[in-house]
């Protein structure tokens, strides 16, 4: 025995960075690792949707339909059936799960960064700029989400972009609020006055002081406001003012083939699935994160 | 607390001028030209113009919006494009659905989150609870349209037991109330869990039990009314939901309300009537939230009126 103690035991002297902690944390808790495994394999099947099914997303077969033309249901061939024009139902799932992701994550950021600049400006700086901006977000949150998107999506003309910028429009109301609150109590706090007597400007103290104490809830709201997002670009595509086929999205998978639903219950059933599927996903390791690094909301809506 | 209230109101009044400008300025934008779609294709640019002239469309914006604000003072919400009727006749006659479907909806909403944030918050830390929970994170996650076709295909498809779609009997109400109440059960059970977790907590659960009280008393007696109250008091934010959910819901079942109008305007593009819609829903929204904010400092008066 060369060695006095085993490397494991020697190493952690300094206590792990915070972030690392949280990781750990996170994956202490089932229902978080539940999420992320749905998070993780979405991801690869939006990714990998080439490899991993041998047709096309727009190739309509002719063995895709039955001699009346209706969908096929699940067999060897095509995992999960066919949809309405004989397209393989489980390659545009995957395919779908592009779209999903893609606009979960652009309006999503989107949101964020415009929810946070609001939030950070009206509770930093205070006074009638911040007085105009949060009365602006009271007033966007009386408007409903949904009728909202569908009115701005009606003026532009819906894209896989413009998709995302609408919701994005819509969603980053939720967020301005928590992090005003969070800004302006932060900005109370004695350590701002004792930088502020040190001499520190504005910037210094925003970007030093006031951001990094933001981080945590901008990752929480982050995760949980994809689940939002994912969820209305459903609703969006499946009223047919979303993602436009045949671009395949989950939503308007749906509301292509809602005449058939009755004889071909799988085409609502498989691509309503994903989307809960998601949604969870997200929720879940969203609410797992506010507990870890959030302690005063523990337990609270 | 009057002075409270006077200020709420008047916050309610000024994002509701702020929600018309809003909408007035959407429907400025909006790159279908309504004078095109009443002229019709073989209009001369004359009659176009005269057309224009008429309806005041060559206003400048100002002045266009302040003829649109004195009409909605006055209950006058434009004229549809397609259905040749005044849009608040429209909605008027079908806003009595939707306040039925939403009321089914409260009703269903509050009886399953409240039941299972119930039975978590006694049961906590226990199987039951994780699965509860598990279930109202379900609840929040479904898309409404995806519950309200599977509750079709289950429960009126394949078993029969209510009709597939439409209007008129309390059958008919079941599963749009459900498939609308489900979000909101999830959000309820997870406050009525730990709004009843924070009331037994409290010292005076504990001597009324010491006292002897039986557990069930104590629970449904002393606990449940005190935990239930600040609940309750979310009922007029969920107004919010309800707006966004009735479109989806209500095209979905082919319930006659706003929803249905608005999703039927939204495919035809009949701006004004989507305008409308929106405009009444943000209304519902901002009385929603004052009945919140004026119910909850009587109904906890620990909550300090700001």
């Amino acid at each position: 025995m060369s060695e006095p103690i085993s490397p494991d035991l020697a190493a952690p002297v300094v206590s792990a960075p915070r972030y690392d902690s949280a990781w750990s944390r996170l994956l202490r808790r089932p229902l978080a690792i539940l999420g992320l495994v749905i998070i993780l394999a979405t991801v690869l099947g939006a990714v990998f949707a080439p490899w991993l099914t041998a047709f096309e997303p727009d190739a309509q077969m002719f063995d895709g339909l039955t001699i009346e033309g209706a969908p096929l249901p699940p067999d060897g061939k095509f995992w999960l059936g066919t949809d309405l024009l004989g397209r393989d139902l489980l390659t545009r799932i995957l395919y779908g799960a592009r779209t999903s992701l893609v606009i979960g994550i652009a309006a999503n950021g989107t949101a964020l960064i415009i929810g946070t600049l609001i939030g950070v400006t009206a509770g930093f700086f205070r006074g009638f700029v911040g007085a105009v901006l949060m009365r602006f977000t009271d007033l966007m949150m009386a408007f409903p989400a949904l009728l909202l998107a569908i009115c701005l999506a009606a003026i532009f003309q819906p894209s896989l972009w413009i998709v995302a910028m609408v919701i994005a429009l819509v969603n980053w109301v939720q967020t301005a609020r928590v992090i005003f609150t969070q800004t302006s109590s932060l900005a109370e706090r004695e350590f701002i006055d004792a930088e502020r007597t040190l001499g520190a400007g504005s910037v210094r103290i925003l970007f030093r002081h006031i951001l990094p104490h933001l981080v945590p809830t901008i990752i929480v709201w982050g995760t949980l406001g994809i689940s939002t997002t994912v969820l209305l670009e459903a609703t969006l595509s499946y009223l047919g003012v979303g993602v436009q086929p045949p671009t395949p999205s989950w939503g308007n998978i749906i509301f292509e083939n809602q005449t058939y639903f009755q004889a071909a219950p799988w085409l609502v059933f498989f691509p309503g699935m994903a989307i809960l599927a998601l949604a969870l996903g997200f929720n879940l390791v969203g609410d797992a994160l506010r507990d870890i690094l959030d302690p005063t909301q523990r337990g609270r809506e | 607390m009057a002075a409270y209230l006077v200020r709420r109101l008047f916050q309610a009044i000024f994002i509701l001028l702020g929600v018309s400008v809003i909408t007035f300025a959407l429907l400025y934008l909006l790159p279908a030209d309504p004078v095109r779609q009443i002229a019709g294709r073989s209009a001369t640019a004359q009659t176009v113009e005269n057309i224009r002239h008429q309806l005041g469309l060559d206003q400048p914006f100002i002045v266009q919006y302040w003829r649109y604000l004195t009409g909605l003072v006055q209950g006058d919400l434009g004229r549809s494009y397609l259905q040749r009727s005044e849009v608040s006749e429209l909605i008027a006659a079908r806003l009595p659905a939707s306040l039925l479907l939403m009321a089914g909806a409260i009703a269903c909403e509050l009886a399953i989150g409240l039941t299972m944030g119930l039975v978590a918050a006694v049961r906590r830390g226990t199987v039951t609870d994780q699965t509860l929970m598990i279930a109202s994170f379900v609840g929040v996650s479904a898309p409404q349209f995806v519950v309200g076709l599977l509750l079709l295909y289950f429960f009126a498809v394949q078993l029969g037991w209510f009709p597939i779609g439409g209007y008129g009997t309390w059958r008919h109400l079941v599963l749009p109330s459900v498939a609308l109440g489900i979000l909101g059960a999830g959000w309820y059970s997870r406050m009525m869990r730990s709004s009843m977790i924070d009331v037994l907590r409290q010292d005076y659960i504990r001597t009324a039990r010491a006292k002897g009280l039986a557990r069930g008393t104590v629970l449904l007696r002393h606990a449940l009314p005190n935990a239930i109250l600040p609940v309750i008091a979310m009922i007029g934010i969920d107004i919010g939901l309800f707006m966004s959910g009735i479109v989806v819901i209500e095209s979905v079942f082919g319930w006659p309300g706003i929803g249905q109008l608005a999703w039927q305007a939204i495919q035809r593009v009949d701006i004004p009537i989507i305008m409308g819609v929106t405009l009444v829903s943000a209304c519902a929204i901002v009385l929603g939230n004052l009945l919140a904010d004026i119910v909850t400092p009587f109904i906890d008066p620990r909550i300090r009126l700001r």
